[in-house]
């Protein structure tokens, strides 16, 4: 079905050609990354609306993934990693040292390309996130996991082997869990790092249906190397090359009259 | 070379039988081994029959038929080694015969095995059973008829005996030498003359009148048992023994092959059950089956947190680099030290240093007998943590290794911290690792000697470190070990011979219990592994 969706359609009417209008959830303003000395983000700056899809595309090694781990300062735990600029989410600064990076990361889920679940229980994995806050009465949790597998699309398949390990299940089902691991904490932002990379088309599908059904409570960004995906399941994308952010625009905009050159070049296969 | 040559060659033929001929080898090697062992061990407690040689000079010799080899310089001829027993009577318990000077070989059917707590077995025929002096059956036949009517109550009265002299007379013991501590603990405060000290020395007196009713109790109880079997061995000389030091008589010749196998689980049950006799060459091993498996589970208590923390610091705090992996090589070459060096590491840290000090602070009133500053099961036992450590580090650095970097991003990502995600992430997911490392390192430890020879295995402990006296787990006592057992009875008994079964028994019980302790630890690391279904080394 997702497969049938060429451009998401509810395209906010205040999204102009030149930039993005909407209110802001995170806004990144002139981020400079280096890894050691390597430069891995120029001055990268652009705001990703709350409630929206948002895609970053470009070929490997671009930036994209980097600048994705910015946004909850996953790159701290990279050695010799240096940033410039200011990411704000919901207007604070992720880099204010009052504000603790775990409370940050409550706020910001992430999905990663490869599917990790916790060698734990299904239930476990998903009820890991709350009881890292705390949440102590079974009722809650399985109130929590219940919801989470449900609005992760999972519930249906997993409901009668929630104590089975979580590694017994499919690819799919195994991201589908990530997905419900993360929003079990009700994150604000959603990172989706390549979620389908590994995946099966039937699989990435349901994921891109559950990605669209999803960004009516959180806020997506995700990266992916495939621009028809993008196509599908976002609203807004951004084109990156050798770190920098070469543009960013509507979807549809930015697929069928792309203003740069280089992003015309990508788009239409000439290079990547 | 030819072409058929090199064709084989580029096959890798020969390879593979290297290769396969290489595992055959050591395969086979290991197979001798157990054979030589589980042959020699598990006819040990058969009651084998009893053969009398009529030699060809007229003399008899009656006993149990044990070896049988060619004689050296004599082409074709062999001679027969016989346990003929009865030490106490002629000096030796083995006998050679040359099989030419046989004249005869027969089984005679009132030949009886016994069993004693003195001088090993008694190899002879009864001649009467008394009663106070006095023959209350005679024969052969009668003479069994009656001893089988009466040992039971012997037997009754022996373990009487027994438990008065461990329990009663074992408490007041204890008791008394709790009151000589405080006395000393008083007098060394200048308050010799205080009512405290008048109070125990009343207790005291009190408890040596106690003493001397059980002494009287005791010699009661001994003196009631007056009935005696008379046994005339070889040779014509008579013994006789008190029925209170018969443990067991039997009469191979005539038993069936169930009857003997019954005798044969009797005997396996009381050797891993009972006490060692006469310096450990007859009796059981319990003692040293305790002490083996206690002494194993102190250090795995000890070595498994020390070994864990350890790796965790390594793997996951410390920033890679030279230092680290110097550290790392360490910690691996620290596996090879020769393990006698760590027992006198053992000897110079633990004991006189740390033991020391603990005598000197909490145990002054017993100085100069030391308390903890000799060797001891927990010495013991810690000097094999450290001789293991590197085991356990080295197993659960690999199964950190190898747990994926998304797992522990995973839970940071959902806000947990770095020592949330350690506790609740990566120590289940490491912890099939961590019981590897641990199957390694009991395997290891429960087989050394050396460094428990010097920290506080002794041939023959007075008491279990387990006991009903507070504070019940007596950590400083002296242990007995399977390995220092095999060691002790195999070279360093009076009686070597007699002895060398239980060389064998007790290497076969050795390796039953680190089989057994290893199936323990792998079982528990198989649910992990099904619980938590990584495949970590």
């Amino acid at each position: 079905m997702a497969a049938s969706v060429q451009v998401a359609p509810n395209l906010n009417p205040q999204a102009s050609p030149a930039g993005i209008m909407e209110a802001p959830m995170v806004e990144i303003e002139h981020v400079s990354l280096w890894y050691g000395e390597k430069l891995a983000l120029k001055d990268v700056s652009m705001s990703i609306p709350k409630h929206r899809v948002t895609a970053y595309i470009g070929p490997s090694g671009c930036g994209k993934s980097t600048l994705l781990r910015c946004v909850n300062r996953m790159n701290d735990l990279v050695d010799g990693v240096r940033m410039a600029g200011i990411i704000r989410i919901g207007g604070t600064d992720i880099h204010d040292p009052t504000l603790d990076v775990t409370e940050l990361r409550k706020r910001v889920g992430m999905v990663f390309q490869k599917s990790n679940p916790f060698p734990k229980s299904v239930f476990e994995n998903v009820a890991y996130g709350p009881r890292i806050l705390g949440v102590r009465s079974r009722a809650d949790l399985e109130g929590i996991v219940e919801r989470s597998l449900t609005a992760a699309a999972l519930w249906d398949e997993v409901h009668d082997r929630l104590n089975d390990s979580a590694l017994g299940l499919s690819g799919g089902q195994q991201q589908r869990l990530c997905i419900a691991r993360a929003i079990a904490v009700e994150p604000d932002v959603l990172l989706m790092d390549e979620p389908c990379s590994a995946l099966d088309p039937i699989a990435t599908a349901k994921i891109e249906e559950l990605m669209l059904e999803l960004k009516n409570s959180y806020t997506i960004v995700i990266v992916t190397h495939n621009m028809q995906q993008a196509a599908r399941v976002s609203d807004y994308t951004g084109f990156m090359l050798l770190g920098e952010l070469v543009e960013v625009g509507v979807t549809r905009e930015l697929f069928t009259n792309p203003r740069n050159k280089r992003t015309e070049d990508y788009i239409t296969g000439r290079f990547g | 070379m030819s072409t058929a040559a090199r064709r084989l060659w580029r096959s890798g033929e020969p390879f593979i039988w290297l290769t396969g001929g290489a595992l055959a080898l050591a395969l086979l090697l290991v197979a001798g081994f157990l054979c030589l062992i589980v042959v020699n061990g598990f006819s040990f407690f058969w009651p084998h029959d009893v053969v009398r040689l009529t030699l060809t000079d007229g003399n008899t010799l009656t006993g149990q038929l044990v070896e049988r080899e060619a004689i050296p310089g004599k082409a074709g001829q062999h001679r027969v080694k016989l346990k003929v027993a009865n030490r106490d009577l002629y000096g030796a318990d083995f006998q050679w015969a040359d099989e030419a000077s046989i004249a005869r070989r027969d089984y005679p059917t009132d030949v009886v095995v016994m069993e004693r707590t003195e001088w090993g077995l008694l190899i002879g025929t009864i001649k009467e059973v008394r009663e106070a002096g006095r023959p209350v059956a005679t024969g052969p036949a009668q003479g069994a008829a009656e001893l089988a009517r009466r040992l039971p109550a012997a037997a009754k009265a022996r373990r009487e005996i027994r438990a008065i002299e461990k329990g009663e007379v074992g408490a007041l013991n204890h008791a008394q030498e709790s009151i000589r501590l405080a006395m000393r603990r008083l007098e060394s405060r200048g308050q010799a003359q205080s009512p405290a000290a008048r109070r125990l020395e009343a207790e005291a007196a009190q408890l040596q009148t106690r003493y001397q009713e059980r002494a009287a109790k005791l010699a009661e109880l001994r003196a009631r048992q007056t009935a005696t079997v008379v046994v005339v061995a070889d040779g014509g000389k008579d013994k006789e023994l008190p029925l209170l030091q018969v443990l067991g008589v039997e009469a191979p010749n005539t038993m069936s092959v169930a009857a003997k196998g019954l005798h044969y689980v009797g005997r396996v049950w009381e050797f891993v059950s009972d006490n060692p006799r006469e310096s450990n060459t007859e009796g059981g091993v319990f003692p040293a089956i305790f002490g083996t498996v206690m002494m194993v589970m102190i250090m795995s208590i000890m070595v498994t947190p020390l070994g864990v923390l350890a790796a965790f610091y390594l793997r996951e705090y410390a920033r890679q680099g030279t230092f680290v992996s110097a550290v790392r090589i360490a910690v691996n070459n620290l596996a090879g030290v020769p393990s006698i060096v760590f027992g006198v590491f053992g000897v110079g840290f633990f004991i006189y240093l740390i033991g020391g000090s603990i005598d000197r602070l909490f145990f002054s009133e017993s100085l100069p007998t030391p308390t903890f500053g000799t060797g001891g099961i927990l010495w013991a036992s810690l000097t094999l943590a450290l001789l293991t450590v590197p085991v356990v580090i080295v197993a659960t650095e690999e199964g950190l290794a190898a747990i994926p970097r998304g797992m522990r991003e995973a839970s940071l990502a959902l806000g947990a911290t770095k020592l949330e995600t350690t506790l609740r992430v990566v120590l289940p997911a490491v912890m099939p690792s961590v019981l590897t490392g641990l199957i390694l390192a009991m395997a290891r430890a429960a087989g050394e000697v050396a460094p428990l020879m010097i920290t506080g295995v002794v041939k023959l402990a007075p008491a279990l470190p387990i006991d009903g006296f507070w504070p019940f787990l007596h950590l400083e006592r002296k242990f007995m070990h399977l390995g220092f057992h095999i060691y002790d009875v195999g070279f360093q008994s009076p009686n070597v011979d007699a002895a060398r079964p239980m060389v064998f028994v007790t290497t076969l019980l050795l390796l039953l219990i680190v089989v057994l302790l290893n199936l323990f630890a792998i079982g528990t690391r198989n649910r992990l592994r099904r619980k938590y279904a990584v495949s970590a080394v």
